[in-house]
């Protein structure tokens, strides 16, 4: 085991017990395989008790993992034939995002996704996966380009944010990120979106407006990084792991909030334990979810997406509001509260 | 003679500034302008539409000053106004400062929007305010600018929004961010359905709010010295370990840019709104030079 995170070294310390015992009995030639066979079990039932209940911040640490799988990971596991596509024909190519043509199976699709590095030389290159505009509008110019040639769209989504810098701004990053989320309401073909990793803000929005949004077990999303959060909070970026357990960025918040479809579970430990298994998991769920959507016409697939996105928020229909409009004829005001007790189901009105 | 009506006989006896009683000047009566310094008149300063007269400074202006400033009389009707926060992620101290910031700037949230006629043109009017929790776009936010443009798309009139904001609502986390999506998606239909939405930037405009709606704007106008940008500037200077130039993310820097199409004096905001919605008025009875 390598890269072990530090809520994982009660483990680590009793594995390397467990190595010391075995190896002692060999050496002096005694019989403790009954002691060893205990520990064992011990081992067992500490690591279940480990990664059953992790809290949110160690899936943040999981999140951030530096062997976690990276986008590029995913897609030639998950896909065959994968053609890598370059350029937002515009200004660059912002190695911060992927994407091009691939097969699910004997389905052509288009997949992009966030990319960090793998190394440090990488990640200077990749900017720690925090696109710039023109990554976002190469996103955006493979979207278009998978539309017109009604593939389905699947995008991973890994990012700290985009990035925070002054060419970045120069060349609207604003206005690449809200492109992005208005266009992709509006194509006809089926998009997924998967958190592989952390899901940061808009630039993790600016790929994941999806009829489905998928999150791996361990991934996060937030609107402003667990650092950012604290720095703002308590103006000590380091409370990271405080602000984390405050902020509901986990997969289960998520789901309960409605904000995202479903769960892909990850091996125990993390995806980076065995990315061949968890590979196959994600690609039956993301087949699954193509199947389902391909029932649905270009139309209904862009209404499905919009009432997956209008739905969301939390808000009450002040009573006095109530009290003004009790007097007038029906129709309107009817229309407002049905519509505000779909998304806050609990409103206290 | 004359000389000793200029020859000062009597000498006044100031106290010194501790004994001195405070003058009794009414709150408000002056302002000061944070740019250049000039003291003016608050009337004064009204009647220049929070302009300073010095130096050109913009004044931020709430909400209903704004409104008071572009609808024609008379013709406001809000919409959704009684639409309040709740606390879904039971964020510490959210609670009480949404109580806070609701008696301190008197209003129920961030914007405030509403059907009007501007210079007898109709539209859906959209205006945020800075002083309800720095304009920040929570659940909300999100849902009144999203019912604005469906309204707007449902009675086909233009929709103009102007956005200030430090972003999307941390307390909300998660459902702020998909403001920015709920938002986004709305315009799409609204705009590919043929509405005209007009965007104004004014100071400041920033994070998820800039990143959504108010840069979607079929026309993007900002108001002279008006921040707008992704990240705030300290941010970007820690990241890139430089000091950024002063006029870095101002409306003109943007124009400069090619982020935005213009930069409008506040003076000239109504009428250029005016001609604007004058201009995408279908009119029969011009033909094409003909």
């Amino acid at each position: 085991m390598a890269g072990e995170l530090a809520f994982e070294k009660p483990l680590v310390e009793l594995r390397l017990k467990i190595d010391e015992l075995k190896r002692f009995g060999q050496e002096k030639g005694i019989d403790f395989s009954d002691e060893i066979a205990r520990l064992e079990l011990r081992y067992e039932q500490l690591k279940q008790e480990l990664y059953s209940e992790l809290t949110p911040a160690q899936k943040m640490h999981l999140a951030r993992h530096h062997q976690r799988p990276t986008s590029l990971d995913f897609i030639h596991a998950i896909f065959t034939d994968f053609i890598e596509l370059h350029g937002d024909r515009l200004f660059a190519d912002d190695l911060a995002i992927v994407g091009g043509l691939a097969k699910l199976g004997d389905l052509p699709v288009t997949v992009i996704g966030h990319q960090r590095g793998k190394d440090t030389k990488d990640n200077i290159a990749r900017f720690f996966g925090s696109p710039h505009p023109e990554g976002f509008r190469k996103a955006l110019r493979l979207m278009q380009q998978a539309n017109k040639f009604k593939r389905p769209i699947i995008t991973f989504i890994d990012t700290k944010g985009a990035y925070p810098g002054n060419t970045a701004e120069e060349r609207g990053q604003s206005e690449a990120i809200a492109r992005n989320l208005r266009e992709m309401a509006i194509f006809g073909v089926p998009i997924i979106c998967v958190v592989i990793g952390e899901g940061g803000s808009g630039g993790a929005l600016a790929l994941g407006v999806g009829n489905r949004v998928l999150m791996l077990e361990n991934a996060i999303y937030s609107v402003i990084s667990p650092n950012g959060a604290a720095s703002i909070l308590w103006k000590d970026a380091s409370k990271a792991d405080q602000a984390a357990e405050t902020m509901k960025i986990t997969a289960k918040d998520l789901l309960a909030f409605e904000v995202i479809e479903e769960i892909v579970p990850e091996p125990q430990g993390g995806a980076h334990r065995d990315l061949p298994q968890l590979a196959e998991v994600l690609k039956e769920s993301i087949k699954r979810h193509l199947s389902e959507l391909s029932t649905l016409s270009e139309q209904e697939l862009i209404e499905d997406r919009y009432q997956k996105f209008r739905k969301i928020g939390a808000f009450t229909e002040a009573t006095a509001a109530c009290a003004e409009t009790a007097g007038e004829p029906e129709g309107e005001p009817e229309e407002q509260l049905e519509q505000s007790a779909e998304p806050s189901a609990q409103a206290q009105v | 003679m004359f000389k000793d009506l200029f020859q000062k006989k009597k000498y006044a006896t100031i106290p010194s500034a501790a004994d001195r009683p405070k003058r009794d000047i009414p709150e408000g009566l002056m302002n000061k302008c944070p740019k250049c310094g000039t003291i003016q008149y608050s009337k004064e300063l009204e009647k220049n539409l929070k302009v300073c007269s010095s130096c050109s400074h913009h004044f931020r202006l709430s909400a209903w000053e704004r409104i008071n400033m572009l609808a024609d009389e008379g013709s406001f009707k809000e919409l959704d106004a009684a639409l309040i926060s709740e606390d879904p992620l039971e964020f510490p101290g959210y609670a009480a400062k949404l109580e806070r910031e609701r008696s301190n700037s008197g209003l129920n949230e961030a914007v405030v929007t509403g059907e009007c006629t501007i210079g007898s043109y109709p539209v859906v009017l959209a205006v945020m305010s800075f002083d309800f929790f720095s304009g920040s776009m929570g659940s909300v936010v999100g849902e009144k600018i999203t019912r604005a443009i469906e309204k707007a798309l449902e009675t086909s009139v233009p929709l103009i929004m102007f956005s200030t904001s430090g972003g999307a609502r941390m307390q909300e986390s998660i459902l702020s961010l998909m403001q920015m999506a709920k938002t986004s998606a709305a315009l799409a239909k609204f705009q590919s359905n043929g509405g005209l939405y007009i965007s104004v930037l004014t100071d400041p405009t920033f994070g998820g709010v800039t990143a959504s709606f108010a840069m979607l704007g079929d026309y993007i106008l900002a108001e002279p010295g008006a921040l707008v940008g992704f990240a705030g500037r300290i941010v970007i200077e820690q990241t890139i370990r430089q000091k950024l130039p002063d006029n870095f993310q101002t409306a003109e820097f943007n124009q400069q840019h090619g982020q935005i199409d213009k930069v409008v004096h506040r003076k000239d905001m109504l009428p250029l709104l005016t001609k604007l919605l004058d201009m995408h008025t279908v009119r029969r009875d011009v033909s094409y030079g003909g």
